[in-house]
């Protein structure tokens, strides 16, 4: 157990600090959520039918900006050679890098999440909600995308695979908070939308790491 | 295992096979395409969509296709995986074009179709995205293979993200029930029988089985052409150490 909450502290260490972290997620949460009403347009009415899964979508692209150091960094520098040999399970390594992402990046940002939606027009009884499901999706998205990361490990250009290979990924819960939020927003029963990310979620977190670390295997052997 | 590939899974055998088969396969999807395609223009006009109902003889047996395919793909991948079969990850390999193929033809179709019938090139209800979703896998595939150098690895990774992608495929059926939509329900695979007419149902029928014959034929040229470039390629290396 020591040696996972280690292994935790050094990767959120890692994710937190050095070039990145919280502050160019939310950062660059906030251009995207900026340029949305100067290409929209500013009408409030307008803005406000879409701020809730506008502010939704700029989050999933977020999340997609720092999972090229989810273990590109570890490979090149041979960290991820050492990590392989340790006694912990490779895919619990996967699960741990994931967890210290999601701490990292998908936590500040779903604390972001309700001011830019409430910026673009959105009714503030939405922001539970949409705290709920930046937290769970955030959550799938560290874990979906941390496969494509795996899976573009030494390929060339892999930043830009990785989106190719990870944006089909994040349809379902795109969708589920999408049609929760949408749904909250109507007046209509939300739950099911909730329930589905939350479905969804959880199958990302139980078997993303399965794949994640049979990527890692393949890049390395 | 399945009895198919147990059999093929030599590859002097397969190519034994695929050499009179794949001209087979092919001859049968043409004869049954003429036949398809001859019942489908000679099929009355629907009462509702008048001509632009034999549309759908293309369009709806692509768009099985596509799925189909998808099902082809991720077993390849699954017995390269866990087996390490070279003809399986060549299996995965050449099918993955020819799927992501029959999608774009399932999705251009449909949006031909749609044009007439809702008055919208393209709509965004829940089986048309998740088709488009299915493209976009197959663009992902081929992607990744072609980024890694390394064959081997190419294989290997390649294999991983079908078989993640399989989990799509559910997700396809399943978002047509969650999102009430434009898109007409599944109106031929079900329980009660088929609500579409027999005049539309057989050239339907037979233009699904064209296009299976004619997938089974380009699958195996191409699993053929995979072999052989394998071959002169291990030969080219031959020739070089020498």
């Amino acid at each position: 157990m020591s040696r996972i909450s280690t292994l935790l502290a050094r990767e959120t260490a890692l994710a937190w600090g050095k070039g990145g972290g919280p502050m160019v997620a939310v950062g660059f949460y906030a251009g995207v959520a900026t340029l949305l009403p100067l290409a929209v347009g500013s009408e409030p009415e307008r803005l406000a039918a879409i701020a809730p899964g506008a502010a939704w979508v700029a989050l999933a692209l977020a999340a997609l900006l720092s999972l090229d150091r989810l273990f590109e960094r570890d490979y090149e520098d041979g960290s991820l050679d050492l990590l392989t040999l340790s006694p912990v399970p490779l895919e619990i390594i996967c699960a741990v890098k994931c967890l210290a992402q999601w701490l990292a990046t998908g936590l500040p940002l779903a604390l972001a999440a309700p001011v830019a939606a409430i910026a673009l027009g959105a009714s503030p009884q939405l922001s539970g909600l949409v705290i709920a499901c930046a937290l769970l999706g955030g959550l799938a998205f560290s874990f979906m995308g941390g496969i494509g990361a795996a899976l573009s490990l030494g390929a060339r250009r892999g930043g830009l695979l990785t989106a190719v290979i990870v944006l089909p990924l994040f349809v379902p819960p795109v969708i589920f908070g999408g049609g929760a939020l949408a749904s909250l927003d109507s007046g209509l029963p939300w739950k099911a939308g909730f329930a589905l990310l939350g479905a969804y979620t959880a199958a990302a977190v139980a078997l993303g790491p399965l794949a994640m670390a049979a990527a890692c295997r393949n890049a390395l052997s | 295992m399945i009895p198919a590939p147990a059999f093929l899974s030599n590859p002097e055998r397969f190519m034994a096979f695929s050499r009179w088969a794949a001209p087979m396969f092919g001859g049968l999807a043409v004869v049954l395409a003429i036949a398809g395609l001859w019942l489908g223009f000679a099929a009355p006009e629907d009462y509702q969509q008048g001509d632009t109902v034999r549309i759908m003889f293309i369009h709806v047996p692509a768009a099985w296709m596509s799925m189909f395919v998808y099902a082809c793909l991720g077993t390849a991948s699954f017995l390269s995986l866990v087996f390490r079969h070279a003809l399986a990850d060549a299996a995965a390999q050449a099918a993955a074009p020819l799927g992501a193929a029959f999608t774009a033809l399932a999705l251009i179709t449909g949006s031909l179709w749609g044009r007439p019938m809702w008055g919208a090139w393209w709509v965004w209800d829940a089986r048309m995205t998740s088709v488009l979703v299915l493209f976009l896998f197959y663009v992902a595939y081929m992607a990744l293979r072609a980024a890694l150098d390394d064959e081997a690895k190419a294989a290997r990774a390649g294999a991983i993200l079908a078989l993640v992608g399989v989990v799509n495929l559910p997700i396809v059926k399943f978002s047509v029930d969650w999102w009430n939509s434009l898109h007409q329900g599944a109106s031929v695979f079900r329980a009660d029988g088929p609500t579409v007419a027999d005049v539309f149902l057989y050239p339907l029928l037979l233009m699904a089985l064209a296009y299976m014959s004619a997938f089974g034929s380009l699958w195996l040229v191409r699993i053929r052409g995979e072999v052989w470039r394998r071959r002169a390629e291990a030969l080219a290396l031959r020739a070089a150490r020498a």
